[in-house]
């Protein structure tokens, strides 16, 4: 076994280069290169930690923003439906007014109507009364050729037409 | 890796042969095959983690892998030790990455070019025990830094009854002072086993091929080879396992010294 046998003759060039290696990997790879690796690493967790942080940030204020936003409709919301209810309000009373005030010109139309019907229905049987006497005396003189005065004739229908 | 006689000797591939030269202080610091790979895995490891180093937003696939392994010994650390765990970080990220490119670079198929044969590092005592020690030592170290003589209080654990007083602290002490040895021959033995393995299982593969009777290659080396996949995926898992258990097993003495339980 050369590990063993070789021992005397070897050891002193194999601590010397060891001791010259190690010592070279100690103070360049892992004190100076290594640190250099481990602080890219630390740079980029502290990068994805504030990315993080600034994404949740964000998050709360846009969840603030939606609660707000919110609010605001259901306020928008209520102030319309009153506004509405007003308005109909409004409009039923106007309807209303108009619909009383349109109601009293037709009354008083019709009673005028009404009036003047009657007044020509007068004028109308007045005139039938007179027609009426004339035609009987007429009648009267055809048939027995005497001669009835007009006053009479008025009494004589006077008297049929309320009778009859 | 075929000795003079055509044996195949599973045991040449964890010799080290001097490569150039050295002397220092009248020590032989020859730059051997073991030093040429120390230096092959510094170099992967430079590309590794140079190729991690465009420090984008989004990263891309390399920065992906070399972010993994960092935020992994970060996340073992963090886990095991706590917030303080951070300060060590770098050490346990040099023994991780150096014994798994180390392991890696073992099982590279480098046997394909003649006349060149991949080393395993971590398949020696030497190295281990002296990753062993760097571990072992920053955890006395910091213990004695951070909680003085207070640190030995880690020998007698809470709730240990007073009539036993006399037996967990040596217990304790013992399990104590055994955690570099286990450190060492832990990565040293999984590694030598596993390369040995390979290359026995190898050697049946191709001594059949090379055996007179025909019947040997469909017999031998035909289940050898399917075994050998295997057996290469499976060194492939131990070669993280042993990198993952050396760090972990750290972190957890450093949260000793660092916690005291």
């Amino acid at each position: 076994m050369p590990q063993i046998s070789q021992i005397l003759e070897t050891y002193a060039s194999q601590f010397f280069w060891l001791l010259i290696v190690f010592g070279l990997i100690y103070f360049t790879v892992s004190r100076v290169m290594l640190p250099k690796v481990e602080a890219t690493m630390d740079a980029r967790n502290r990068k994805i930690a504030d990315d993080l942080a600034a994404a949740e940030h964000a998050r709360a204020e846009a969840n603030n923003l939606g609660d707000s936003g919110a609010a605001d409709l259901t306020a928008a919301r209520t102030a319309a439906q009153a506004k509405s209810a007003a308005a109909k309000v409004k409009a039923a009373t106007d309807a209303d007014a108009r619909l009383a005030k349109a109601d009293a010109e037709i009354s008083a139309k019709i009673a005028a109507a009404d009036a003047d019907l009657a007044k020509a229905t007068a004028n109308a049987l007045a005139g039938i009364e007179a027609v009426a006497a004339e035609a009987a005396a007429d009648i009267v003189a055809k048939v027995s050729g005497a001669k009835v005065t007009s006053a009479q004739a008025t009494k004589a229908v006077k008297a049929v037409m309320s009778h009859g | 890796m075929a000795g003079e006689s055509g044996k195949i000797d599973p045991m040449y591939q964890f010799k080290i042969e001097p490569l150039a030269q050295l002397q220092l202080g009248g020590y032989d610091v020859s730059f051997t095959n073991s030093s040429l790979f120390m230096v092959l895995v510094l170099g992967a490891l430079w590309v590794f983690m140079a190729g991690g180093m465009k420090r984008e937003m989004v990263p891309g696939r390399w920065q992906m892998a070399v972010e993994g392994a960092t935020g992994f010994i970060n996340n073992m650390l963090t886990a095991n030790v706590g917030p303080e765990g951070k300060k060590y970080v770098p050490l346990v990220f040099s023994l991780f990455m150096f014994i798994l490119m180390a392991n890696f670079m073992g099982m590279m198929p480098f046997g394909i070019v003649p006349g060149v044969h991949p080393f395993t590092i971590t398949s020696h005592l030497t190295v281990t025990a002296v990753l062993a020690l760097f571990s072992f030592g920053t955890v006395l170290v910091v213990g004695f830094w951070k909680h003085g003589l207070h640190f030995f209080s880690l020998f007698v654990p809470h709730g240990t009854p007073w009539w036993l007083l006399w037996l967990i602290p040596v217990i304790e002490l013992f399990s104590f002072m055994i955690r570099p040895f286990s450190l060492a021959l832990r990565l040293f033995v999984a590694m030598t086993a596993g390369h040995i393995m390979m290359k026995v299982l190898a050697g049946f593969v191709i001594n059949g091929l090379n055996a007179e009777a025909a019947w040997v290659p469909l017999i031998v080396s035909f289940p050898a080879f399917l075994l050998m996949i295997g057996i290469t995926l499976l060194e492939l898992l131990v070669c993280a396992i042993q990198a993952y258990v050396f760090a972990l097993l750290t972190s957890l003495y450093i949260n000793d010294a660092v916690n005291l339980h």
